[in-house]
């Protein structure tokens, strides 16, 4: 079996990647390179005012003096920030002028990744922002949203009819001065999605983003802000996949929520940037800051992340509990195989009374890939009864793979009660026998157990989104237990 | 059904299955008795096919075809059940969910629809009372947690459950309370019938009081040294196998 066992493993590492392929479209691109001069090319495409501007100036100017960060574990080559375009938005043919026209071949590129841009044809329940490279394509049901006053729309189209609501908010979450890659992004970024939730609203269906590359040598920079009124609930998903190129490519993203008294929000996203080939050969990189301001008394943030792509992921989604009863959750899974790297996790900051988060984190690791969970609680002195739950678990496939946990834990208040557990599991060929015995073959053997492993996730995830991450976990592993 | 011929098989370079015969036809119930460490289990997972081990000689005929050749889950879909001596425990996979994915497989391989739902229940509700297993554990994880006489009671549910042509079960009754030895032989001999068979694995004679075999090997060393009717379970039990080992070397 052993012979068998690579075989299927051939197989199944010699699987493309399913969303590889590029769509041929005629688009607005920009020379690549980096300096003042782009940055206000990019914001006159964008017909931007002049506080836009005036904050990515800044952004940029902080960006320069910055070092790209090393404490992760991961081994970045060297990315030469003039070598990336950071405009290009795909040209709509003249006369699809209208807001609901969408050019034939974007709407064929969407239909292909099975994202319902076309109302008529929608996925029951969910609204879609379509996003191809540095601009939005097309935001279904806005009309549909807009009678419950929610405001569902590209960013750029949020610069454009509501800046007092993104002068008021944005940044404010993640500064620009946060990172490496919070301040690049905020320099350049050129869509996203901006989502506004009145009082006492709740959303009466998904929203979610779409997030496709499209272009070769293009970096994707694009910002989401959501705001959540007192009282409002608002579930959110983005998706995401590329073509599969011998480059790699930077995505550098940043996500702020405000969640006021009361509100909740629920963020979820499935990670499918392309990964590189089983080499290691081209791939994502994906350098991504999300973090929610629980800032009203019993408001709730919840992040869920299936994180299957990308050629190197860097993503702590975090929360801070400012508001007291705020309650924070992060439920993640991400793999890695093949020459993959991750370093993961996230990190729960406690200002609030009463506040409470929750952790839980499963790791999969195969082939010769990095999976590191990388965790911060933090209770700060006025936290009192602060509470933290964290469950990271690790499973490995083969051998020649690694897991990492790197918890951090700093606590101000002797009233916290902060709680770690940790397993390292490997999936075992005993486990594997058992199934087939019963005339189950390897590869449903290998989904069923890794989708037992990371139920407690997928749950989590609404329902249209749980069985397309369930069979992704399985396409990204199957037969890849050495 | 099954012929097995001069059967050797060795792990890393140690020869443990020093050439088997043994041949068991439909309708019949085989005990293997032996002392530990003597092979018995080592046969167990050969036959449904555990690569672990090395065959170095022989073959096994099932059913007319080389069995050999098969895969484990092709042997498990043309019916060969092994009861496991150690039964694994699978966290987070939902002993229903399991069971369901297994029985389809098997429906698939016979050219059957999946089973809808509410018969799949049915069926469960059926097979629970016959081996009066209880409601909560095939509310678990694949054997999560399970007491080691609930796995093995769950191993006999799960041959109900696949309706098996060979069963070989691995000392199923090792571990298990009085009123649990006589409910899995009940669910044993209930699910006998004139087309399958059973192979049965253990140290006690008491099994043979509830399943009544046709015939009794003892394994010794890798070899089977003797072959008898039931009566050669109480000698067992009341001699041992020192005797046997005698007879052996003054062979
Ligand atoms: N994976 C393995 N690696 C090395 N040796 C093994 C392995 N599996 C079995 N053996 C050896 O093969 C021999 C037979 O083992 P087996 O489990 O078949 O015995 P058994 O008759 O089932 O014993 P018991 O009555 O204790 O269950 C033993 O000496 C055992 O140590
Ligand atoms: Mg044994």
């Amino acid at each position: 079996m052993e012979k068998n066992k690579d075989n299927i493993l051939h197989k199944y590492t010699q699987n493309e990647y399913k969303h590889g392929w590029v769509t041929d479209i005629e688009s607005d691109t920009i020379p690549k390179g980096l300096n003042e001069d782009v940055i206000r090319m990019i914001s006159k495409k964008k017909n931007e005012p002049q506080f836009l501007l005036d904050f990515r100036l800044k952004a940029y100017r902080y960006w320069k003096e910055m070092q790209m960060p090393s404490w992760a574990h991961l081994s970045i080559p060297e990315i030469n920030y003039q070598d990336i375009v950071y405009y290009s938005a795909p040209k709509q043919k003249a006369g699809t002028k209208s807001m609901d026209d969408v050019d034939p071949e974007l709407q064929k590129t969407f239909d292909r990744l099975g994202i319902p841009i076309d109302e008529q044809k929608r996925l029951a329940g969910v609204a879609v922002d379509a996003v191809m490279d540095s601009s939005s394509v097309k935001t279904t049901f806005k009309e549909k949203l807009a009678e419950k006053g929610i405001i569902f729309c590209s960013f750029s189209e949020a610069v454009q009819n509501h800046p007092d609501l993104i002068k008021e908010y944005m940044g404010t979450v993640v500064p620009y001065t946060d990172n490496y890659f919070a301040a690049l992004n905020s320099a350049v970024f050129s869509d996203g999605s901006f989502c506004y939730i009145p009082k006492g609203v709740k959303t009466p269906m998904e929203l979610s983003t779409y997030f496709r590359i499209n272009a070769a040598n293009t970096g994707q920079f694009e910002r989401t802000l959501i705001v959540a009124e007192d009282d409002s609930y608002v579930s959110y998903l983005e998706g995401c996949t590329a073509p599969i190129r011998d480059n790699n490519q930077l995505h550098a993203a940043i996500v702020e929520i405000v969640a006021k008294n009361n509100a909740h929000v629920k963020y979820s996203t499935v990670q499918n940037w392309y990964p590189g080939d089983k080499n290691g050969k081209g791939g994502i990189y994906n350098f991504v800051t999300k973090r929610g301001m629980a800032q009203g008394n019993n408001s709730k943030i919840s992040w869920t992340q299936v994180e299957t792509g990308s050629a190197i992921t860097w993503k702590y989604p975090s929360v801070i509990l400012r508001g007291d009863n705020a309650v924070g959750e992060f439920y993640s899974v991400a793999v890695t195989n093949n020459h993959q790297q991750a370093d993961t996790g996230t990190k729960m900051i406690h200002i609030g009374k009463n506040t409470k988060s929750t952790i839980v984190s499963k790791g999969i690791s195969a082939g010769y890939s990095n999976n590191s969970y990388r965790g911060l609680v933090k209770i700060t002195k006025n936290a009192e009864n602060a509470r933290n739950f964290s469950q990271c678990d690790s499973m490995l496939m083969g051998d020649k793979c690694g897991a990492h946990t790197f918890p951090y834990i700093e606590t101000n208040n002797k009233t916290a009660i902060v709680e770690h557990e940790a397993t390292t599991s490997k999936i075992g060929e005993d486990q594997i026998f058992y199934c087939n015995q019963r005339g189950i073959n390897e590869e449903d053997a290998i989904g069923l157990i890794v989708n037992g492993y990371a139920k407690e996730v997928i749950n989590k995830l609404p329902m249209e989104f749980a069985v397309e991450a369930q069979t992704l976990l399985q396409i990204s592993l199957e037969g890849s237990v050495g | 059904m099954l012929k097995i011929k001069n059967l050797h098989t060795a792990i890393e370079g140690t020869e443990i299955l020093k050439g088997i015969d043994l041949e068991v036809n439909k309708g019949e119930i085989h005990a293997i008795m032996g002392p530990n460490g003597s092979g018995k289990s080592t046969l167990a997972s050969v036959l449904a096919g555990r690569e672990l081990f090395e065959i170095t000689q022989g073959e096994i005929i099932y059913e007319g075809k080389n069995l050999l050749e098969m895969n484990p889950e092709e042997r498990a879909k043309e019916g060969i059940f092994l009861g496991f001596q150690y039964p694994v425990e699978i966290p987070g996979v939902s002993m229903m969910n399991f069971l369901k994915t297994a029985l389809n497989e098997q429906r698939k391989h016979k050219g059957m629809e999946p089973l809808k739902s509410s018969d799949f229940l049915k069926m469960v509700r059926e097979k629970k009372e016959l081996v009066q297993i209880d409601s909560n554990l095939t509310n678990r994880s694949v054997n999560e947690g399970f007491s080691g006489g609930e796995k093995k009671r769950n191993e006999i549910f799960q041959m109900a459950m696949l309706n098996p042509k060979l069963s070989i079960l691995d000392e199923t009754d090792s571990g298990l309370d009085i009123d649990a030895l006589r409910i899995v032989a009940n669910g044993v001999n209930s699910l006998k019938s004139e087309d399958n068979a059973t192979i049965v694995i253990t140290h006690y004679q008491r099994l043979l009081n509830y399943i009544i075999p046709d015939k009794v090997h003892v394994l010794y060393e890798g070899k089977i040294v003797k072959s008898g009717d039931k009566n050669l379970a109480f000698e067992l039990e009341n001699k041992g196998y020192e005797w046997l080992a005698k007879e052996v070397s003054t062979e």
